[in-house]
C-alpha cells in the first residue's frame, strides 16, 4: 500500500518537476545571457493550456495518435518504478536498472515510429538522427549502470542504492565517479540538450527531438510536451540519486518520504542548473562529431566498470 | 564618374558586350517600354578608375527579340530571364529561359512591367510544375523545406536532395514576396521614389536610399553639399556596422552559442537608437533626399570606440569556443572561380577572395580600403564581416571627430538617366531611373541578393543538412530585394 503511495508520489512529482526544470533550465540561460526570459511555470501553462484542444493529425496519423500515450505511460511506470524519494517502490527489488532502460527505449521508439508516421520529411530525418543518437547512447548507458551496479554485485535498483547508503565511502571511490561522469554525459544526449541538440532552436533542419513533433499539435503536443519533460525529471532525478543517494528514505513514514521527495527535488535541481549553465558557453557539435561524445562516454563508463570490478 | 552610353544593332551586341565582360562586371540590365518600341540597356561597371558604360538596344514592340548574353555571363542569364518575365522580351538564344519573377497564377503571356499591364491580372491555376532538378540513386532522398518555416523569416523554398546527411544538390524556388514595387515608382516625381527605395529591403534602407538618390541626381543634375555628403556615407557606415554585428550574433546563434547572439543584439539596439537619434528612424530612413541629407544630431565618437571594444570581445568570446570555430570552419565553401563565373557581389564575393567592392570602384567617399579572404567558408564570411565593421567603426570614429574624408564629386550632364552604385552591407546595390516630363517613366533596382542567391547553392554542395542554417545565414541574403 505504502509502495504504491511512493510510487504515486513519484510519479506526480516527476511530472511537474521535469516541467518546473525545463522551465528553469531556460529561465537560467536566458539571465546568463543577459535577458529576462519567460517565467519557470511557462511550460506548466503551455501543456495546461493545450491540454484542453483538440489534436490536429495527419489523414494516416493513427499512428501518431498513440505516440503521446506510449511515451506518457512507459515515462511514468519508469518513474514509479526507480527509487526517488523512498527506497521501496511499486516494483519492489523487482526495479531493476534495465527495465529503466527498457521503458525509455520503448518511449523513444515510439516517438521515432511516431515521426516517421507524419511522413513528412522532418519527421523521417528527426527519427533517424534520433535512433543513430540512442543506439550510441544507450550502451553508454547499460554499462554507466552496470558500473553502479558491480559494489552492490545487483542490477536491482533498490538493492544497489540500499549497498550505497550503508557504505557512503564507495561514492567517492574512482569507479563511482566515472560512471556518474559517463551518466551526466548520455543524460545531456538522452534529454537533447546542448551540445548534442539545440532545445531552443527553430530551424527546422538542424533538430533532432523537434523535426520528430514538428506535426503534433493541441493535446498530442502537450502529452510529447510532457513526456519529454518527464524524461527529462526522471533521468536528472536518477543521476543525482545514483551518484549521491543520501535523502532516500529507507521507511515509509510520511516525515522520511517527504525528506526523500525534497532532497530529491534538490539534487535534479542542481543538476538542471549546472546543465543550464554549462550551455551558456556551449554550442552545438557538428552532427557527425556526436557520436565521438557518446563513445567517450562509453569509455568512461567501461572504465568504471573495469576499476570497480578490480577494487573489488 | 560619368556614364558612356553607346547605341548598339542588336546584331552587335554581343561582339561588344564579350569584349566589355573581359574588363567590366554585367551590373544590370534595364528594360524600357517607350510604346512603338522597347528600349534595353546593359549596364557595365569597372573601376578603379570608375567607369560605367551602357550599350543600348533597341526592340520592337510587338514581338520584342534581344540577343542572348547568357552564353558569354551567368548573370545576364538571370537578368534575362527577370527580363522577359517582367516585359516578354526574349533573349534569342537563352539556353534556359525558365519564369524566374513570373508567378504561377497568372496568365502565360501576362508581362507585369508592360505598359497598360493590369495590376491584378486574372488568376488562373498554376500548373506548371517547378522544374526542380531530381537527383537519382540509391539512398538519395528529397527534402522540401518552407516556403512556411518553423521561425518567422522570409518566405523561400528549399529543396535539397541527400544522401545520408549529405547534401548532393539545393534547388531554392523564391519569388513568393513580389510587390511590384518598381511598377509603383512610375509615374511618380523622383523624390518620392525615396519611401518605395527605402522599403526595397527593410534592413537597407540606406544603401537603397541612397542609390536612387544618386540616380535621380545624375539624371536631374542636381548636387548635394559636402554636409549632406558626409551624412549620407556615415550613415552608410552606421548600417553597415548595425548589421553586420546582427549576422555576426546570428551564425554564431545557429551555432547554439546563443550568448553571443543575446549581446549582438544589445549592441545593435544601441545602434539603433542611435540611428534614431540621428535621422528619426531605427532603420535610418527618410534623412536622405536627392540634393540633401542631414543628421538631427552629431556622430557620437565615444559611442563607437566602445561598439568596436564590444565587437571585439564578443568576437574572443565566439572563436575562443573550439566547437563554434570547428562548425564554421571548411562550412559551405565558395571557391573563387565559382564566385566570378557566377558574378558574386559583396561580403560573399570578398570571402571568397573577390576584390570587389563599390566603395573602392565607385567611391562616394575617400580614405575606404577593401580587405578581402581567401577560405570562402562560413569562418571566411563570418571574419569579413568582424573586419568590416571593425573598419567602419573606425571611419566613423575619424568622421565623428571632424577628419573630413574628400568627397567624390559628380560631374553630371543630364540625359533625363540616372545611374546610382552603393556598396551596402550586403554588396552592390544598382538603381537607374529614366524620367520623362519631370516623371519617372522606370526606375530598377538590383539587389545584391539577386546576384548572390545563386552562390549558396554551389557552396551548399557536400555540406550536411544539419549545417544550412549556418551557411544560409552566413550569406544573409534578402527575399523582397531579390523579388521586388
Amino acid at each position: 500500500m505504502t509502495r504504491d503511495v511512493v510510487s504515486l508520489l513519484q510519479v506526480v512529482a516527476v511530472a511537474l518537476g521535469g516541467l518546473l526544470l525545463t522551465g528553469l533550465m531556460a529561465k537560467v540561460r536566458a539571465r546568463a545571457e543577459g535577458r529576462v526570459g519567460p517565467p519557470i511555470t511557462q511550460p506548466l501553462r503551455e501543456v495546461a493550456k493545450r491540454l484542453g484542444r483538440e489534436s490536429p493529425r495527419a489523414t494516416a496519423g493513427r499512428a501518431q495518435g498513440v505516440v503521446p500515450t506510449i511515451l506518457l505511460v512507459t515515462t511514468a511506470v519508469a518513474a514509479g518504478l526507480v527509487p526517488l524519494a523512498g527506497l521501496q517502490t511499486a516494483g519492489g527489488a523487482g526495479a531493476d536498472a534495465l527495465v529503466v532502460v527498457f521503458l525509455l527505449l520503448t518511449g523513444s521508439l515510439a516517438l521515432a515510429a511516431g515521426g516517421l508516421a507524419t511522413a513528412t520529411a522532418f519527421g523521417g530525418m528527426g527519427a533517424s538522427r534520433a535512433m543513430a543518437l540512442s543506439a550510441l547512447a544507450e550502451p553508454a548507458l547499460l554499462v554507466a549502470l552496470a558500473a553502479f551496479a558491480v559494489p552492490a554485485g545487483s542490477l536491482s535498483l533498490p538493492v544497489m542504492l540500499r549497498h550505497g547508503l550503508n557504505a557512503p565511502i564507495a561514492m567517492v571511490s574512482p569507479s563511482h565517479v566515472l560512471a556518474a561522469l559517463a551518466l551526466f554525459i548520455v543524460v545531456i544526449a538522452e534529454t537533447g540538450r546542448l551540445p548534442v541538440d539545440n532545445p531552443s532552436t527553430h530551424l527546422e533542419l538542424t533538430m533532432i527531438h523537434e523535426a520528430m513533433t514538428l506535426e503534433y499539435g493541441g493535446r498530442d503536443l502537450a502529452l510529447v510536451t510532457l513526456g519529454a519533460a518527464m524524461r527529462l525529471g526522471l533521468l536528472l532525478a536518477l543521476l543525482g540519486t545514483l551518484a549521491v543517494p543520501w535523502g532516500l528514505a529507507t521507511s515509509s513514514s510520511p516525515l522520511a518520504l517527504a525528506g526523500g521527495l525534497i532532497l530529491v527535488g534538490v539534487k535534479s535541481t542542481v543538476l538542471a542548473v549546472v546543465i543550464a549553465l554549462v550551455e551558456v558557453h556551449s554550442a552545438k557539435l557538428r552532427l557527425f562529431r556526436v557520436p565521438e561524445l557518446l563513445a567517450a562516454a562509453f569509455v568512461v563508463a567501461s572504465l568504471a566498470v573495469l576499476v570497480g570490478v578490480v577494487a573489488r | 564618374m560619368s556614364r558612356r552610353v553607346f547605341e548598339v544593332a542588336a546584331g552587335d551586341l554581343v561582339a561588344r558586350a564579350t569584349e566589355l565582360v573581359a574588363t567590366h562586371r554585367l551590373a544590370t540590365i534595364v528594360a524600357h517600354d517607350e510604346g512603338e518600341r522597347l528600349r534595353v540597356v546593359y549596364t557595365f561597371l569597372a573601376g578603379p578608375p570608375d567607369d560605367r558604360v551602357e550599350l543600348v538596344v533597341a526592340a520592337d514592340a510587338d514581338r520584342p527579340t534581344v540577343p542572348s548574353l547568357a552564353g558569354i555571363s551567368f548573370p545576364a542569364g538571370r537578368f534575362e530571364r527577370a527580363m522577359h518575365d517582367g516585359f516578354g522580351i526574349e533573349p534569342v538564344g537563352h539556353p534556359a529561359l525558365r519564369p524566374l519573377s513570373h508567378h504561377g497564377h497568372w496568365p502565360p503571356d501576362y508581362h507585369p512591367m508592360r505598359r497598360g499591364a493590369p495590376a491584378h491580372p486574372v488568376l488562373g491555376s498554376d500548373d506548371r510544375a517547378y522544374p526542380f532538378t531530381a537527383v537519382e540513386g540509391p539512398g538519395v532522398y528529397e527534402i522540401p523545406v518552407g516556403p512556411v518555416h518553423a521561425g518567422l523569416i522570409e518566405p523561400g523554398h528549399f529543396r535539397f536532395s541527400v544522401v545520408g546527411e549529405t547534401i548532393l544538390k539545393m534547388t531554392p524556388r523564391l519569388w513568393f514576396v513580389q510587390r511590384g514595387i518598381e511598377r509603383l515608382g512610375e509615374g511618380r516625381r523622383p523624390e518620392d521614389l525615396l519611401e518605395l527605395a527605402e522599403r526595397v529591403s527593410g534592413d537597407s534602407a540606406v544603401t537603397h536610399g541612397l542609390a536612387v538618390t544618386l540616380a535621380i541626381e545624375e539624371a536631374t543634375g542636381q548636387r548635394a553639399g559636402r554636409d549632406a555628403w558626409r551624412a549620407r556615407t556615415a550613415l552608410l557606415e552606421l548600417e553597415r556596422v548595425t548589421r553586420h554585428i546582427v549576422d555576426i550574433g546570428a551564425i554564431v546563434n545557429d551555432t547554439g552559442l546563443s550568448v553571443v547572439h543575446a549581446r549582438a543584439l544589445a549592441l545593435a539596439e544601441r545602434l539603433q537608437r542611435h540611428g534614431a537619434e540621428l535621422t528619426g528612424h531605427r532603420l535610418l530612413r527618410g534623412a536622405i533626399t536627392p540634393g540633401g541629407g542631414a543628421l538631427r544630431a552629431p556622430l557620437d565618437a565615444p559611442l563607437y570606440r566602445e561598439i568596436a571594444e564590444r565587437v571585439a570581445d564578443l568576437v574572443d568570446l565566439a572563436t575562443s569556443n573550439t566547437v563554434v570555430i570547428d562548425r564554421l570552419a571548411g562550412t559551405a565553401v565558395l571557391g573563387a572561380d565559382d564566385a566570378r563565373r557566377l558574378g558574386v557581389v559583396g561580403v560573399v564575393a570578398r570571402a571568397s577572395g573577390i576584390a570587389v567592392d563599390a566603395r573602392v570602384s565607385h567611391p562616394l567617399t575617400s580614405g575606404v580600403t577593401m580587405r578581402t579572404s581567401a577560405s570562402g567558408d562560413v569562418r571566411a564570411r563570418f571574419d569579413q564581416r568582424v573586419g568590416e565593421a571593425q573598419d567602419s567603426l573606425a571611419l566613423l570614429v575619424r568622421w565623428a571627430e571632424g577628419d573630413v574624408s574628400d568627397v567624390v564629386d559628380a560631374d553630371a550632364s543630364p540625359d533625363g538617366d540616372g545611374l546610382g552604385v552603393v556598396e551596402g552591407w550586403r554588396g552592390t546595390a544598382v538603381h537607374r531611373v529614366s524620367l520623362s516630363g519631370g516623371q519617372v517613366a522606370r526606375w530598377s533596382v538590383t539587389d545584391p541578393s539577386f546576384c548572390n542567391w545563386p552562390a549558396l547553392a554551389v557552396a551548399l554542395r557536400h555540406t550536411i543538412v544539419p549545417d544550412f542554417p549556418l551557411a544560409n545565414k552566413s550569406f544573409n541574403l534578402s527575399y523582397a530585394g531579390n523579388d521586388l
